[in-house]
């Protein structure tokens, strides 16, 4: 079973030489902490910045450059700073070749669920639902059951939508699935996971190939 | 010449009243026009229609307002870190428009730019998309969205001169120039007001035809959100 950096260790395997790539609040925020070597990948945060480089040095922090979750961030050479429409003509107009996201559900079709709990908690979609309406790529990070233990991966969700049919890919602690018209196809093991744990923390439609191959990790 | 130039924040919002929508710049904490929130905060004003990505945190920022009870509504993309922003909208007290992100960009560059309405893919299939038109472009879903209409925006640059030409600094750039744009009064407060010829036109982000009022500001906290940093090695 992965934890949250094995998620995002696995996700930063599906990095391209030369993408821009939104990485999400959260579990996809490590992703940036396991680019390739010899991979030349830039970050696009919606707040207004390209080229997001690692968390400062104490005492450096600055309150004009942060990220979209507020943190205190740097820049590499070579980023760019922008407002917020140019940033979302960026999202809508397809220019961000990846988008990792949290969910809270994500259901057999690609729907998903991560802006809030009816009477209980409202955080807000923020940049959430422009992402997951306008990329083509969307690969989401999360865990495959809530803290009860039930699955996060359904027929349906129950939550109110942030986006429908977008999901591409879900990288959960427990496997990787692809979004197929026919439901989700098992694609890879966390290491030392069965096949029937992953079946009996999805309650959506699971197609299951013959062979299950582990994931690698160099 | 009628000059731009305003003593200060009090100055600044002469003119706004009660039940006004006002538009306030910034991301978080980052890049909003505190000297104006401030001012605001000192004065019976309220009922105000408020449009600001976030709502700033429990004791700074646009949570000053929501703490006076000055604001009836606010339209947002994101309200995480503000507890009495959560209590307030779950209890019925506070009214609130959640919109996607890039749409609430849109909308105000949409209403300074002189277009109505605009479809985005945007929400569609969400609670987002309740009531308005779909129409299918490209083979992809797209809801009608409208420009914003504000009386008074509020935002904050690093530099502006007398004109009223703007820079911003960072990321605290963020809903400040579309803002700017959608204002009948915008009132800009500046870290820096600098007089005529100081500012290289070439680098203007905001040209000061879209500002009313600018002043610099008396002081500016820059409140950081969430510091992070790692250790040297």
């Amino acid at each position: 079973m992965l934890d949250k950096n094995g998620i995002a260790q696995r996700i930063a395997q599906e990095l391209q030489d030369g993408w821009y790539v939104n990485l999400g609040i959260g579990i996809p925020t490590l992703v940036a902490n396991y680019i390739p070597e010899n991979m030349h990948v830039e970050f696009q945060s919606e707040n207004g910045v390209l080229g997001m480089g690692p968390f400062p040095f104490e005492g450096e922090e600055d309150a004009d450059i942060i990220n979209a979750g507020k943190q205190t961030i740097t820049t590499l050479d070579g980023a760019a700073f922008f407002d917020s429409s140019d940033s979302f003509a960026m999202i809508r107009g397809q220019h961000v070749q990846l988008t990792v996201l949290g969910a809270m559900e994500v259901s057999e079709n690609g729907d998903i669920a991560n802006w809030k709990i009816p009477g209980r908690m409202v955080k807000g979609m923020g940049g959430a639902m422009d992402l997951v309406a306008s990329a083509d790529n969307i690969i989401v990070a999360m865990m495959h059951t809530n803290r009860k233990g039930e699955s996060k991966l359904l027929k349906s969700c129950t939550l109110p939508l942030t986006g429908v049919r977008c999901v591409k890919r879900v990288v959960s602690n427990l496997a990787v699935l692809d979004i197929t018209a026919s439901g989700f196809l098992l694609k890879e093991r966390a290491p030392g996971v069965e096949v029937q744990e992953i079946i009996d923390a999805t309650e959506g439609k699971l197609i299951v190939p013959n062979e299950v191959p582990e994931m690698i990790f160099d | 010449m009628i000059s731009k130039v305003v003593s200060g924040p009090k100055e600044g919002i002469a003119g706004l009243e009660s039940g006004m929508t006002v538009m306030f710049g910034g991301f978080g904490l980052c890049g909003i026009p505190e000297n104006a929130i401030a001012e605001i905060s000192h004065t019976d004003i309220n009922n105000l229609e408020c449009i600001s990505n976030n709502a700033g945190v429990d004791d700074f920022g646009l949570g000053l307002l929501l703490q006076n009870r000055q604001i009836k509504k606010m339209i947002s993309s994101y309200v995480g870190e503000n507890d009495e922003f959560e209590r307030q909208m779950l209890s019925g007290e506070l009214e609130v428009e959640l919109i996607p992100q890039g749409t609430l960009a849109e909308r105000c560059r949409a209403a300074g730019a002189g277009i109505p309405a605009f479809f985005t893919p945007a929400g569609y299939g969400t609670e987002v998309a309740e009531g308005k038109e779909v129409r299918w472009f490209k083979e992809k879903p797209h809801i009608l969205e409208s420009a914003f209409e504000a009386d008074f925006a509020f935002v904050k640059a690093w530099k502006g001169d007398t004109s009223g030409n703007l820079v911003f600094r960072g990321t605290a750039r963020n809903f400040n120039p579309m803002m700017a744009m959608a204002g009948k009064i915008t009132v800009a407060e500046v870290e820096e007001l600098l007089p005529l010829g100081q500012l290289d036109p070439n680098e203007i982000h905001t040209p000061g035809i879209f500002i009313q009022r600018i002043f610099e500001g008396p002081k500016f906290e820059k409140r950081i959100e969430q510091v992070t940093v790692r250790k040297r090695s």
